[in-house]
């Protein structure tokens, strides 16, 4: 035991000896939240279900304007992008007060305090692979088409995974010290959806759409449009830039979540 | 393997009064202010030191008890301990796995059920949910609430929340043990139970720290004993040395008196400072006095409470003066006051004063000069020992005066 802070090796071996632990809080966040209530599971399907029909809404109204119809491969493409942006959202706000959450434990038990953001987005990861099978079942039946491209799938949501961690281990650990983030968080989250390309796709920017991509989430969420709807290959330069914000923003997370880690408990 | 299990090695610890900034607005002028004023003092504003260049070390599997007064420091020990707090200097070295109980039942998540949080606050406590799983019914009867385990705990009372939450806490088995004050909860009973566990667990070999203001439990459980006072080291040692120093706490009015009692302390029937006494055990209470006047006429009282609720156990006037004859000239005279010990489990405190009769005034006094402890295990609880013994009535004529009538 050092008083200096642990190395991101040290940490990361940490949290894997905790790895108990972090499977116990994703649970406990998952079962308290449907505790009690007579929806139960259901309610993992309504965020997403609401996101794709006002997506699909927004898309009749622009399409109706320009005197056409909205198609199957329209519908599929905003519910496919709407599910990792429910999943983001969920994630993001639920990690944001994790630690404040659990004054209790931060002030009283000691354990890698990196497992309570992580527990919480696994929580949501588990809300969203609920509605996922929809999502499956739509494409399934849509006959939207097996390619090779579709392999870059996996990749591309262990992107997206990777840089919600890195976000929410970031926005907990700024929410311990300033609560203003918290309301930052909720309002950026709120209008974030239309800064990002979920209903609407990139390229319908033309010369814009670069600036769209610059946000990893917005550039993610086309490759993954572009291989499973569209049966191409991603941009990979796009690819490869929203792939080191993602590495690299979590490792960078971990190193400041660590130095932070230090004075949470007299901070909080 | 090392023998030392636990090394805090001058650490000082800093805390701020008041409220730290909380919102982005309150950071903004404090960010200026540290940009533009050089400042390198110590302590700022508000700031002060809750720990001062404390140091010291616990044996491996050594009962270890760190006692004071509220504020002396003891709780921001135990978290820097067991790492929730990190120091502002100095080093802590930590040889074994090491779990900490601040707090039972802290992690308790009050929609989940028993059962779902034993496995809960097990892990978070540091177990392996196989391990847990192994346990689970060993810590269901410890905490003696199986037909409750499936009820969420919400629902419990304050007092099965901490019997399961210290049930839990029982059995994580770690190399070094931290204990805050956990035993404050549940019934008699509970606690005995409690203790019987730590007990055990101190037998088994486990590096153990305890920290209470229940000096009985801490006389016990531990070995040796540090005693914190504002944030320093007041005494570190054995721990009937370091109770007693800190129980002895001088009396304010003891100056007030020109006649002296000094040298006060309890010894066994052969010799030696005791502080453990068995029930029944014969005893001495040596004292020394400094007359500074003719002691005629005076009384030596000789009074006895119990530590821990101050209920008065005996208050007895000695005649003095035909002891010995005390004069100003008289150099300082040795006393003996034999005892028997006949009281139950229990701290209790001795004072004595000299009280001259014709003039009814306190001519000396020392109010809680000296403490010591009764073991016994053969009572429940109370203060006397009446020496019951039960044996069989033969003589035919003694049930006429039996207390039980019928009809």
């Amino acid at each position: 035991m050092s008083d200096a802070t642990p190395t991101l090796a040290e940490s990361l071996k940490e949290v894997v000896h905790y790895r108990d632990l972090l499977y116990m809080l994703t649970w406990r966040d998952i079962k308290a939240r449907y505790k009690q209530s007579m929806m139960g599971f259901f309610w993992a399907l309504l965020m997403p279900l609401l996101i794709v029909g006002a997506g699909v809404l927004v898309r009749i109204v622009f399409l109706m304007s320009s005197g056409n119809h909205i198609n199957f491969l329209d519908l599929a493409s905003i519910a496919l992008k709407s599910l990792p942006w429910a999943f983001f959202v969920s994630a993001i706000k639920f990690a944001t007060n994790s630690l404040v959450g659990n004054v209790n434990l931060v002030t009283k038990i000691y354990f890698p305090r990196e497992v309570l953001p992580l527990a919480a987005v696994l929580a949501s990861l588990f809300d969203t692979a609920i509605a996922s099978s929809l999502i499956i079942i739509l494409l399934v039946f849509g006959k939207v088409g097996v390619t090779i491209h579709l392999l870059w799938a996996p990749v591309i949501l262990g992107l997206i995974i990777l840089f919600t961690a890195a976000l929410a281990l970031f926005l907990s650990c700024a929410n311990l010290f300033f609560r203003d983030v918290k309301y930052l968080v909720d309002i950026l989250l709120t209008f974030g959806i239309f800064f990002t390309p979920v209903f609407y796709e990139a390229r319908t920017m033309g010369k814009w759409a670069p600036l769209l991509l610059l946000n990893p989430l917005g550039s993610l969420l086309e490759a993954l449009n572009t291989t499973i709807i569209r049966h191409q290959g991603p941009s990979l330069p796009w690819l490869a830039y929203a792939a080191s914000c993602a590495i690299l923003g979590l490792f960078a997370a971990w190193r400041i979540f660590d130095r932070a880690e230090a004075s949470f408990a007299e901070s909080i | 393997m090392s023998e030392i299990a636990l090394e805090f090695d001058r650490i000082w610890k800093k805390f701020k009064r008041g409220e730290i900034y909380d919102s982005l607005r309150d950071l903004i002028p404090a960010v200026t202010k540290g940009v533009f004023s050089n400042d390198d003092r110590e302590l700022h504003e508000r700031e002060f030191w809750a720990l001062r260049d404390v140091s010291f070390q616990v044996r491996r599997g050594e009962a270890f008890a760190i006692i004071g007064a509220n504020g002396a420091g003891k709780s921001t020990t135990l978290k820097l301990l067991s790492r929730i707090l990190r120091p502002t200097r100095g080093r802590i070295t930590a040889h074994g796995r090491l779990s900490a109980l601040i707090e039972v039942g802290a992690g308790f998540h009050l929609d989940l059920t028993g059962r779902e949080n034993v496995y809960l606050n097990g892990c978070i406590l540091g177990m392996k949910r196989q391990e847990i799983a192994r346990k689970f019914d060993e810590i269901v009867e410890f905490a003696g609430m199986a037909e409750f385990i499936d009820t969420p705990v919400k629902r419990y009372s304050s007092g099965m929340y901490a019997r399961l939450g210290f049930a839990v806490a029982a059995h994580v088995d770690p190399e070094i043990l931290l204990i805050d004050e956990v035993l404050s909860v549940g019934d008699m009973q509970f606690q005995e139970k409690c203790l019987d566990r730590m007990r055990q667990v101190v037998k088994n070999g486990t590096t153990v720290i305890f920290v209470s203001h229940n000096l009985q439990a801490v006389q016990m459980l531990c070995s040796r004993t540090l005693c914190l006072k504002g944030g320093t080291v007041a005494r570190i040692g054995p721990t009937a040395e370091v109770l007693n120093e800190y129980l002895c706490i001088p009396s304010a009015s003891a100056g007030a008196f020109p006649t002296l009692i000094e040298d006060i302390s309890l010894r066994g029937e052969d010799g030696p400072l005791k502080v453990n006494f068995a029930t029944g055990e014969k005893a001495q209470l040596h004292l020394t006095i400094h007359p500074s006047e003719e002691l005629e006429d005076c009384q030596l009282g000789l009074l006895v409470h119990r530590a821990t609720d101050g209920l008065a156990v005996c208050d007895y006037n000695l005649p003095l003066s035909e002891v010995a004859p005390f004069t100003p000239f008289t150099s300082a005279t040795s006393l003996l006051v034999h005892l028997s010990m006949n009281l139950l489990r229990g701290a209790y405190v001795v004072s004595v004063h000299i009280y001259h009769v014709p003039t009814a005034r306190y001519i000396a006094r020392a109010y809680r000069a000296v403490n010591f402890f009764v073991e016994e295990t053969i009572s429940w609880q109370g203060v006397a020992h009446l020496a019951p013994t039960v044996s069989r009535v033969l003589d035919d004529c003694h049930f006429a005066m039996s207390p039980v009538m019928k009809g």
